[in-house]
């Protein structure tokens, strides 16, 4: 399928993940964010177990770490603010390397960078292992509004056009002896985003009139009817599973 | 001949915009099952106005347009829409799809094939155009002649009974524009077809139609159209340079 023409975050593959129906990989990483982020905050050792479950799922999806943890950074400006947290928060403060902190604060960033961490290197998984367009008909088959799906779909296919024909406007500025800088150009290029948001607003519309030329009443024909087994659902639900046995046992103990 | 129901059957059809522009002057012309016929007409002749008309997308003017002796209106809108398949200008509004097959699939399945019948049917539609490779690849990772091969099938898969292309030369390097002509004249569909590629359309289509100032201003054998210089420059065509229509074999007609 399409090999070497894959989006970037998707890692070509046939592992056993790869091969899961869509659908109930985007459920199973729904609720083990949901359990993961129901978690008490005290009970570190359950978001170490949390980490080796992924870490097991990595595995046998034949994700390699170093793939994972470049794809992580994408959460470096959120660990940023959890950083801050110590530095701002109210109540009780201890003293570390000199600095007075709030313990409070403390628990808030761990809490923030372990869950969004978690959370993050989740959804990466299911990236890597799930091609876009597989990613829309399992929101299509979890019974996501279809106009927001449809919405994501057109917004895949013509990402790419829209960048082009910006980039060629571009061209045309500079050919013409124009460079941005500084405000007083910024009126050139506010009337570039008029310019480009017309025509796209026209290719939306004369895709409209493909698409009702072909048939198009409004709803979009289904063409791949995707369908999980029960086999398949519980191996996908097992990592969710597994998870919030962890997180019962989090709140028990 | 005359008596089988011609494929397009178009009679006094007058359009006028709502902003007051009139694009249309009564237009009359039939073209029978099988035909390969050239519209030609210069910019802001009304032909994209005409095409608009022939699968209901435009209405409201005058006059009638049948397809196959279906008359087009609201009551079988969707049967039209079938009968006449329109390929737009560019490949990238008619190809909306994220896939090269589920855009192909797009119109059967709106008409509500599934299963395996459906894949048979995108399957045929890209032999025919020479694409059954591509049929998982993105239509933005294709060349632009592909891209139209692939906009020729997707109106392919409904089983037109004609089709409809608009300039399916521009654009085009002189490669792919000779492939889209080996396919447009491998198919055997009625073809209509709008462009200002006046070889194009000598080479293909034994007949044309100058739609000029919203009326049908010429109708005959495109030898004979192409070659009268008067009218060609009262309807401001004109032919590339070094271009002499009579030193050109006729298209051959279908057998």
């Amino acid at each position: 399928m399409g090999a070497g023409h894959a989006h970037k975050l998707y890692r070509h593959g046939h592992s056993p993940v790869h091969g899961l129906p869509p659908h109930t990989k985007l459920a199973a990483v729904f609720a083990f964010v949901v359990v993961v982020v129901s978690t008490p905050r005290e009970a570190m050792w359950a978001f170490g177990l949390y980490a080796a479950l992924l870490g097991t799922v990595a595995y046998v999806a034949r994700v390699p770490a170093g793939f994972l943890l470049r794809r992580l950074l994408i959460e470096v400006p959120f660990v940023a603010f959890a950083v801050l947290m110590p530095f701002v928060a109210e109540g009780e403060r201890v003293d570390v390397l000199g600095m007075s902190l709030s313990v409070n604060g403390l628990w808030g960033a761990w809490n923030v960078l372990a869950k969004g961490t978690l959370g993050v290197a989740a959804s990466v998984l299911l990236a890597a292992t799930t091609e876009l367009r597989e990613l829309l008909l399992g929101l299509q088959r979890l019974r996501l509004p279809p106009l927001l799906v449809q919405i994501a779909s057109f917004m895949i296919r013509y990402g790419d056009v829209i960048t082009d024909e910006m980039r060629r406007m571009r061209i045309a500025r500079e050919s013409r002896g124009f460079e941005a800088k500084g405000v007083r150009h910024w009126g050139v290029l506010a009337k570039s985003a008029g310019a480009l948001f017309i025509r796209s607003y026209e290719r939306g519309e004369r895709v409209h009139l493909a698409m009702v030329s072909r048939g198009y009443a409004g709803s979009m024909p289904v063409i791949d009817e995707v369908t999980a087994s029960r086999a398949q659902w519980s191996y996908a639900l097992a990592l969710p599973c597994a998870a919030l046995v962890v997180c019962l046992l989090g709140w028990a103990l | 001949m005359t008596d089988v129901t011609p494929s397009l059957d178009v009679a006094g059809l007058a359009f006028a915009y709502p902003d007051g522009h009139q694009a249309l002057f009564g237009v009359d012309f039939s073209i029978a099952r099988g035909e390969r016929v050239a519209l030609l007409g210069p910019n802001g002749a009304g032909k994209t106005t005409l095409v608009l008309h022939l699968n209901g997308i435009l209405t409201g003017g005058t006059g009638t347009v049948k397809v196959a002796g279906l008359p087009v209106g609201r009551q079988h809108m969707a049967e039209i829409r079938r009968r006449v398949g329109i390929v737009f200008q560019d490949p990238d509004d008619q190809l909306f799809m994220p896939t090269v097959r589920e855009d192909v699939a797009f119109g059967p399945a709106a008409a509500g094939l599934k299963g395996p019948e459906l894949e048979q049917r995108v399957d045929r539609a890209l032999e025919r155009v020479g694409m059954a490779d591509f049929k998982d690849r993105p239509p933005h990772h294709l060349s632009f002649g592909q891209r139209r091969r692939v906009a020729v099938a997707t109106v392919l898969a409904m089983e037109p009974e004609i089709l409809v292309l608009d300039e399916p030369s521009s654009n085009l390097d002189p490669a792919s524009r000779r492939e889209l002509a080996d396919i447009l004249r491998s198919l055997d569909v009625t073809v209509l077809m709008v462009t200002h590629d006046l070889p194009y359309a000598l080479e293909l289509c034994p007949r044309s139609l100058i739609l000029s100032e919203g009326v049908i201003a010429a109708d005959g054998p495109s030898g004979e159209l192409l070659s009268d210089e008067e009218l060609m420059r009262a309807h401001r065509l004109e032919l590339p340079f070094g271009f002499d229509p009579r030193a050109v074999p006729a298209a051959p007609a279908r057998p």
